[in-house]
């Protein structure tokens, strides 16, 4: 790790005040992809604002068909909340296979998608649900907050505050995840809202991205055996020692086909 | 039996410490004044080094000093304990294996250059800005093309990449049965690459003291004394007495920490130099590229059997990994641990065995968990269920035909072992009862309802444990004798302590062992402690691996005990007034069977210790003995696991539905750790079977180089398992023991992959390597459908 100055704003203006006169500062959330990069010495910042102490981040709320989480709630909170059980369990269950325990407690849903892993979990929930991230200067739909692989819509210095999930009728989650670092391999995320059936994949691609030959047949007949003779290209995939591209395209079907069976419980 | 003794499960001793977080690593030890290590390892597989630039780096903040391989010119390259010949008698290919890299670097993690600073990060920073020209060469990384005629030497002074072309057994026999067979089994299979991951990596503190010249290295090492003498005396010309080697709580070694190593040298050595402590700490990713890998076999075997699946003969053809330079034993490991194991549990009239060595641009390959028994039983497990399936025989039944019978005993496989004792029906039996393997059929009906592919798979294993008689391996190409030592020494006030050469570094020895002592002396377990891990306190020891500890170690601890208690006879025989004959020794008592004299075991070292009432002319005071034990030959653990599998067929995902090991140990302990052992090895034959590969590319960088990319066994990957005993004793050991600590991580694996098979034979798929991970199944079963 090169060295860095720690610094811990107490409210949003101060940690952007903070960002803008340093040279290269990084927001510091839960850590558990920023300080093993730092570790590791892939990545250096000259000053670490920490948003640890802004509680105006923190928290669930819902209403009016809408639950907002804010940017510094752990994967552990948004799993054992009541009010997310209730309203979206599928965003219960998708926070709660996030990794291990030491990184649900630790991990955030705002760390998550400004980092926008290709393998990660959150952006396929944002996507899938139609949410829209909220951030310092603006809101952004999930659909054009992801922008391409580790890239999103964020500018300099703006900080995402919350996330707002519209309440879908049914939704679910299905993760293959990748044997060694549990981080998919293969994630579908199934909503039917009231404009209709989203599916939104991660792991698959260079970003999370929705799969709109399935949605299209899915608003035909929510059921999986609709989904069952679908055969998903796999151009353009990902391809690794773990899986290649056909079979990252042949588990997109299994997963949706798995996730449907469970949205319609 | 009592509570402490023998056979029982004494809770172990050393956990308290453990899971107080109060046990003692090498890196928990920081030395006045000193200064850390860094090195600066090669980003290439294969490359010539044109030139360093260290300018940089020396003027560094906090740089204490840089040092390439010229400033160590003085410093011998790591030695090779085993010297293995090829069929035409030549000595195998000994290249030089530098401290540091001279001219070439040959894997990706071969050490170039090393920083010393005051602080870690500083040594980091500095070693940034060490130039480093490199003139990148084209690596050899697969064993197929490396033997192949025009390959690129991994060294230039050996010429060719064959490091030895070893066999073993009559092969003109072996041809003649394989014509007459009825028929011939034949599979081709990879044993894969394995990283071990120790919890602790690997740690080095070099220590030297100017006013008496001594030198001590503080290291994460199964064998203080193996790395004493073969650093001492091969690579810094250190005598003995001028050297300590201090290897204190170990967490976990698996073999890894067996080997002696660069940075070992180079802590030592360097401390010499700037007269000043110098301590390295491996981070993980430094462990992927620099800890000796294991495994990495590819192999062709045959096996001929007559009309009713009689073995016949079997005839193996392998080549075997050795990386880019020759760790410590690693010749050995294809060769006598392997070859010599593949009689397995059967009365296989002749066999032959080759097996080719080869050095690539890789980590070397070493001994770990099992070293070449593994390679051996996976090979033999599954051509044995090969050929049961070519015969149209139940897996029980071809095993059953050709199991060596209990009244065979000792019997003299074609592979140069005479196994002492065994009764491997019992084993099987047992397994086959605790698994409800009749029960299989109405299981596999219940996963086809839901879906799934059910298989059930088997291995019946042995292994040669207690490595050895010293003669015997001396004859192989051994360059070290494998007895074991120890002291017991028993305090004026009747405790005792124990020195032995046996190293515990998660097995347990300090609570097994004690109980061997409890139980032999009739004394309180709490008044016994075992020490061990040091060679100023220990007698020359050659530690623990191979399973060898209770074996052989516990041995010798048995054998100095059985001096105590002679002498301690002769001391009583004094103060009862009556002659040595008479007494007899229980129960902690020196007693005159049949009449009421006795004398407490205290009471006799209290006399020996305070000579007033001593046969002074007669006898020695103290009461302190000594006892070398050299194995008179291996011990052989053998079993049969049950492995059940249910297969996602449309995932590739293999999830275990139950595992049953039942194994034959010898007399045991104490069973709780013996259960813990045997889980700890299943684990890691699981591991192997399912989900670990080490993975290079065409280039020689590796893929899986993290735990993002290596995937290490969790909880939840295995079930929860039944684990059994059958008991044969031991013939040539006081004991009666055999060992336990590898028999899981070798009998694992050929039982996994064949439920796979035997899961997916339903359809079509009858090959496949380890390990089976969903995707490598998804593929087979795609390809098999696909043809
Ligand atoms: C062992 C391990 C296993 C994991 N497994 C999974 C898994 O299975 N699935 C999965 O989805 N994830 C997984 N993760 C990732 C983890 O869950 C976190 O989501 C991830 O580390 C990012 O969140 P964080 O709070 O730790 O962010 P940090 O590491 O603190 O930050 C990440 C990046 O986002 C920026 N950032 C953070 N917060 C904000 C904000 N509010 N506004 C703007 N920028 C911000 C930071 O500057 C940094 O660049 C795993 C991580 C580890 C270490």
């Amino acid at each position: 790790m090169y060295s860095f100055d720690y610094k811990r704003p107490s409210s949003l203006d101060e940690a952007t005040q903070m960002l803008r006169n340093s040279d290269d500062g990084h927001v510091l959330a839960g850590g558990h992809t920023l300080l093993p990069t730092l570790k590791q010495r892939l990545a250096s910042a000259s000053d670490l604002v920490d948003l640890a102490g802004i509680e105006e981040l923190k928290g669930i709320s819902s209403a009016d068909g809408v639950v907002t989480i804010g940017a510094m709630t752990t994967h552990s909170e948004v799993a054992a909340s009541s009010e997310v059980q209730n309203a979206i369990p599928a965003l219960a269950d998708l926070a709660g296979g996030i990794g291990d325990p030491q990184v649900r407690n630790k991990g955030t849903i705002g760390g998550s998608i400004s980092n926008n892993d290709p393998a990660a979990d959150y952006p396929a929930a944002l996507v899938g649900l139609n949410a829209t991230v909220n951030t310092t200067s603006r809101s952004i739909s999930a659909d054009n907050f992801f922008t391409g692989m580790f890239e999103t819509a964020l500018g300099d210095g703006e900080i995402v505050t919350s996330v707002s999930f519209p309440v879908p009728h049914s939704a679910a989650y299905c993760k293959f995840p990748n044997p060694a670092s549990r981080y998919a391999i293969v994630g579908v995320f199934v909503a039917r809202g009231s404009d209709g059936v989203r599916v939104a994949v991660t792991g698959a691609g260079a970003s999370v991205f929705r799969a709109r030959e399935i949605e299209a047949v899915l608003n035909q007949g929510f059921s999986a055996s609709s989904v069952a003779d679908i055969q998903v290209s796999d151009e353009g995939l990902n391809e690794d020692i773990h899986a290649s591209a056909e079979y990252r395209a042949h588990l997109i079907t299994v997963m949706t086909k798995r996730a449907v069976d469970k949205a319609n419980g | 039996m009592s509570d402490t003794g023998i056979g029982a499960s004494v809770r172990r001793k050393e956990d308290l410490r453990f899971v107080q977080g109060a046990g003692k690593y090498t890196d928990d030890m920081n030395l006045v004044d000193q200064v850390h290590a860094y090195i600066l390892r090669s980003p290439h597989a294969h490359a010539a080094v044109r030139s360093i630039d260290t300018s940089a780096a020396r003027a560094g903040e906090g740089v204490v000093a840089v040092f390439t391989s010229e400033d160590m010119a003085e410093v011998g390259g790591i030695p090779c304990g085993w010297q293995v010949h090829s069929k035409d008698g030549s000595a195998m290919a000994e290249p030089k294996h530098p401290v540091l890299a001279e001219g070439k670097v040959r894997h990706v993690g071969d050490p170039v250059a090393v920083v010393l600073a005051e602080s870690r990060t500083q040594a980091r920073d500095a070693a940034e800005s060490i130039f480093v020209d490199y003139d990148v060469l084209d690596a050899v990384v697969d064993m197929q093309a490396a033997v192949t005629d025009g390959a690129t030497s991994v060294h230039d002074d050996v010429g060719t990449n064959v490091c030895y072309d070893w066999g073993l057994g009559d092969k003109d026999a072996v041809d003649e049965a394989f014509s007459n067979a009825h028929h011939v089994s034949r599979l081709d299979l990879v044993n894969n690459r394995l990283i071990p991951n120790a919890i602790e990596p690997r740690c080095a503190i070099g220590d030297y003291d100017q006013a008496t010249g001594q030198f001590t290295l503080h290291t994460t090492s199964q064998n203080p004394h193996v790395i004493r003498l073969l650093m001492g005396a091969f690579v810094l010309g250190l005598p003995e007495h001028k050297l300590r080697i201090h290897a204190p709580d170990v967490g976990g070694g698996f073999g890894s920490k067996i080997f002696h190593y660069a940075e070992e040298i180079i802590v030592t050595w360097a401390a010499g130099q700037i007269n000043r402590p110098v301590k390295w700490t491996a981070d993980r990713s430094e462990s992927f590229q620099s800890d000796a890998h294991g495994r990495d076999h590819v192999t062709t075997v045959e096996l001929a059997m007559d009309a009713d699946g009689k073995f016949l003969a079997l005839r193996a053809s392998t080549l075997a990994n050795m990386g880019a330079y020759l760790s410590t034993f690693a010749p050995c490991v294809p060769t006598y641990l392997h070859g010599t194991l593949l009689a397995g549990q059967y009365s296989t009239p002749v066999i032959y065995c080759e097996v080719k060595a080869v050095f690539t641009n890789t980590v070397p390959v070493d001994a770990y968990r099992g070293a070449g028994r593994p390679e051996a039983t996976y090979l033999l497990e599954r051509i044995v269920q090969v050929a049961a399936d070519d015969m149209g025989m139940d897996a029980t039944d071809i095993r059953r035909r050709n199991f060596i019978q209990p009244s065979e005993f000792p019997y003299q496989t074609p592979v140069a072992l005479i196994y002492d004792t065994g009764n491997y029906e019992a084993s099987l039996d047992k397994a086959l009862e605790n698994s409800d393997y009749a029960g299989f059929g109405n299981r596999k009906a219940a996963s086809k309802e839901a879906g799934k592919l059910r298989g059930i798979g088997i291995s019946s294993y042995i292994e040669a444990c207690g490595i050895a008689p010293s003669n015997v391996v001396g004859s192989l190409g051994a360059r070290a004798g494998l007895y074991e030592a120890a002291t017991v020494r028993v305090n004026p006030t009747g405790s005792v302590s124990v020195m032995t050469g046996s190293h515990s570094h998660g097995q347990g020895h300090e609570t097994t062992f004690a109980q061997v002592v409890s139980e032999k002396l009739g004394i309180d377990f709490d008044s016994i402690d075992i020490v061990h891990g040091d060679t100023d306190r220990v007698p020359f020891g050659m530690g623990t691996y191979g399973s060898r500890s209770i074996a052989v170690g516990g041995t010798a601890i048995v054998n100095a005990i059985d001096k105590v208690v002679a002498k301690g006879k002769k001391i009583a025989a004094h103060l009862l007034e009556t002659s040595e004959s008479d007494i007899e020794f229980e129960n902690g008592q020196f007693v005159v069977p049949g009449t009421d004299k006795a004398k407490a075991f205290g009471e006799i070292a209290l006399a020996a210790y305070v000579p007033h009432h001593y046969p002074l002319e007669e006898l020695e005071p103290g009461l302190e003995e000594t006892a070398f034990y050299d194995p008179k030959n291996f011990t052989f653990p053998a079993g049969t696991y049950v492995c059940e599998v249910e297969v996602d067929p449309d995932t590739g995902t293999v999830e275990i539905a139950s595992f049953h090991a039942t194994d034959d140990f010898g007399v045991v302990i104490n069973p709780m750790i013996v259960e813990g052992q045997v889980h700890g090895g299943l684990v890691q034959g699981i591991g192997q079977a399912l989900l670990e590969g080490c993975n290079y590319d065409d280039t020689g960088q590796l893929l899986s180089g993290s735990y993002m990319d290596y995937t290490m066994p969790r909880a939840t990957d295995v079930p929860s398992f039944s684990v059994d005993t059958t008991v044969t004793e031991c013939t040539h050991n006081p004991l009666g023991v055999k060992g336990c600590g590898e028999a899981g991580a070798i009998g694992a694996p050929p039982a996994v992959i064949n439920a796979v098979l035997n899961a997916l034979s339903e359809v079509g798929v009858t090959n496949l390597d380890m390990p089976a991970t969903p995707h490598r199944v998804w593929q087979a079963i795609r390809d098999a459908q696909a043809s």
